[in-house]
């Protein structure tokens, strides 16, 4: 059942196309996750949906309702986590949750009893009487996801939640974020990080210079480029001249060296492995292992977007320093 | 009754977390008791300081609010924290009326100070109290109104202070405060009305010591007007510069 419909978003600013005719729907009780490089137009994409910037055009549905001029109408059913903590840092935790609450109207003794269920949902009780300043960036971003729910929204927008943080409170978050979901949250979440996304997101829309390039379940995304069988046979020792060998043997393959111990063998078929084995027997190399690949979310990824994925970690540790 | 809410918990937490902090008690009780001492060490007889007090006043106030609320709001921008504010379901113009009603009520309080101080060396008992808080409550207005155009204007906090000056300064001396409107170059006049503060100063200075030249129903419409100016063209510039 759809939640939130995007249809045709267009952002300029100036002569830049932040985001250029993006559509997608998110559905209820999903994690949809926008996966993309840094000034892909992930965040831009979600202030246009939650109000923070205007639309050049194209429209917003929300539960059916079109909001795209009049976002404050929708604002009461959306939670919002930016990619950096924004809260009070003169406020303590329960400051900082109960004056959240208020701004959505929510009654004075809830905001109390909400801001504590919260505090102890995030495990962050003992630290509810500090100030906001003294937190870790974990924490800081625990309570901010906590401030971005206390109104219960329909829909939580989570924009980079992991970035900048250190592993063991990321890995805190992402089950945080499951666990919210189970709840029966529905999440948009934006990240560049490919494994957060293949782990926590139910579909996945890949997003690069404004344009969504490719949206789908984990699964569809994957079969497209299941399409082809590779096998990976590790060797104890080869040299170049082995892979030629084997291409001139079995022209439909295509084969290719990963390093000297690694060779991969790609089909639009399916592959034959006895003869591969026999021919490299002839020319006296052995073959220790031999292992069908599937295709994982980030070679996916640098298919369809034709972005190294290393790229991506480059700027995520670029953008943690 | 949501908005209601939102509205009084703003303005709560800006007092608390900004207004009523120590620096800024001291220097709303500072700065205007600085200036009444100075001019009372200065004045001859009582009269001075009756003379003295819609200057004072208006000072008090001016100082009090613009700056504040523009640092405030700059520095909310900067830290992101503003965006939380902006994607609460909250009409914008409740939302800037209540994160500008924090420093409205701190540069009425701001007033008070040099009034308290009068009370015990001159009698103020001919004073046209309810032109006075009238006209404290729409010069706080006003004042914070102009904080709220100059935030929409800049980008850093030091921004923010230089920018205030820029306006303050030439409308002390151009408000007919410590130098009379009818004495100022010709030229210079039409600008001395096209600021609020001289209307403000104005009526102080009429229901102090009867001394105002324009009408109280000349003066009492045109800072309403001013701050309903101010206020509507701020929103303006909010939307299109803070939505982008």
């Amino acid at each position: 059942m759809e939640l939130l419909k995007a249809d045709n978003l267009v952002k300029h600013f100036d002569e830049v196309t932040a985001v250029d005719r993006v559509s997608f729907s998110v559905h209820r009780g999903e994690i949809f996750g926008f996966l993309g490089p840094n000034g892909a137009g992930k965040t831009t994409t979600i202030n246009l949906l939650t109000g923070l910037a205007r639309l050049t055009s194209g429209s917003v549905f929300i539960e059916g309702k079109e909001y795209s001029t009049k976002p404050k109408g929708a604002q009461a059913m959306m939670g919002v986590v930016p990619d950096e903590s924004n809260l009070y840092d003169e406020l303590d935790g329960i400051e900082n949750l109960k004056f959240c609450a208020a701004l959505y109207g929510i009654e004075r003794r809830k905001r109390e009893q909400r801001a504590k269920e919260l505090l102890d949902q995030f495990g962050l009780a003992e630290a509810g009487r500090r100030l906001f300043r003294t937190y870790s960036k974990g924490m800081k971003r625990k309570l901010t996801i906590a401030a971005g729910i206390i109104h219960k929204p329909k829909i939580l927008f989570l924009d980079e939640p992991t970035t900048g943080i250190d592993v063991a409170s990321a890995r805190q978050i992402r089950a945080l974020i499951r666990e919210l979901n189970q709840g029966g949250a529905t999440v948009f979440l934006t990240t560049h990080y490919i494994e957060e996304a293949e782990r926590l997101c139910h579909r996945i829309a890949f997003i690069v210079g404004g344009r969504l390039v490719r949206i789908g379940s984990l699964e569809e995304l994957m079969k497209e480029h299941q399409q082809e069988t590779v096998i990976e046979l590790v060797v104890e020792a080869m040299g170049s001249e082995t892979a030629e060998f084997l291409k001139r043997r079995f022209p439909p393959y295509v084969i290719h060296l990963s390093d000297e111990r690694k060779l991969r063998v790609v089909s639009d078929g399916s592959i034959a492995i006895r003869p591969l084995l026999e021919a490299l027997a002839e020319v006296s190399v052995t073959v220790t292992e031999a292992k069908l690949i599937r295709p994982t979310l980030e070679e996916v990824f640098v298919r369809v977007t034709g972005i190294e994925s290393g790229l991506m970690r480059q700027e995520r540790e670029g953008k943690k320093k | 009754m949501s908005s209601w809410v939102a509205f009084q918990t703003i303005v709560m937490k800006d007092m608390k977390t900004y207004y009523l902090k120590p620096p800024n008690i001291s220097w709303g009780l500072v700065f205007p008791f600085a200036w009444m001492l100075m001019f009372y060490l200065r004045s001859q007889t009582p009269l001075d300081i009756r003379e003295l007090l819609p200057g004072v006043i208006s000072m008090s106030i001016l100082f009090g609010t613009t700056s504040m609320l523009a640092v405030t709001i700059t520095f909310e921008r900067r830290s992101r924290s503003f965006e939380r504010l902006l994607l609460a379901p909250l009409e914008l113009s409740i939302l800037m009326l209540a994160k500008t009603g924090g420093a409205i009520l701190f540069g009425m309080i701001n007033a008070f100070v040099p009034i308290l101080a009068a009370v015990f060396l001159v009698d103020l008992s001919n004073v046209v109290w309810p032109a006075v808080i009238g006209s404290i409550l729409l010069i706080a207005t006003t004042s914070t109104f102009l904080g709220l155009f100059i935030s929409i204007a800049v980008h850093e906090v030091f921004e923010a202070q230089t920018f205030s000056n820029f306006f303050r300064f030439p409308m002390l001396f151009l408000c007919g405060l410590f130098i009379p409107i009818t004495v100022l170059p010709a030229f210079l006049r039409p600008l001395s009305f096209a600021l609020p503060l001289t209307y403000g100063a104005d009526i102080l200075k009429a229901a102090i010591n009867r001394n105002g030249i324009l009408p109280l129903w000349v003066s009492f419409p045109a800072l309403l007007l001013f701050a309903t100016g101010l206020f509507l063209f701020s929103l303006r510039n909010i939307r299109r510069k803070w939505v982008l």
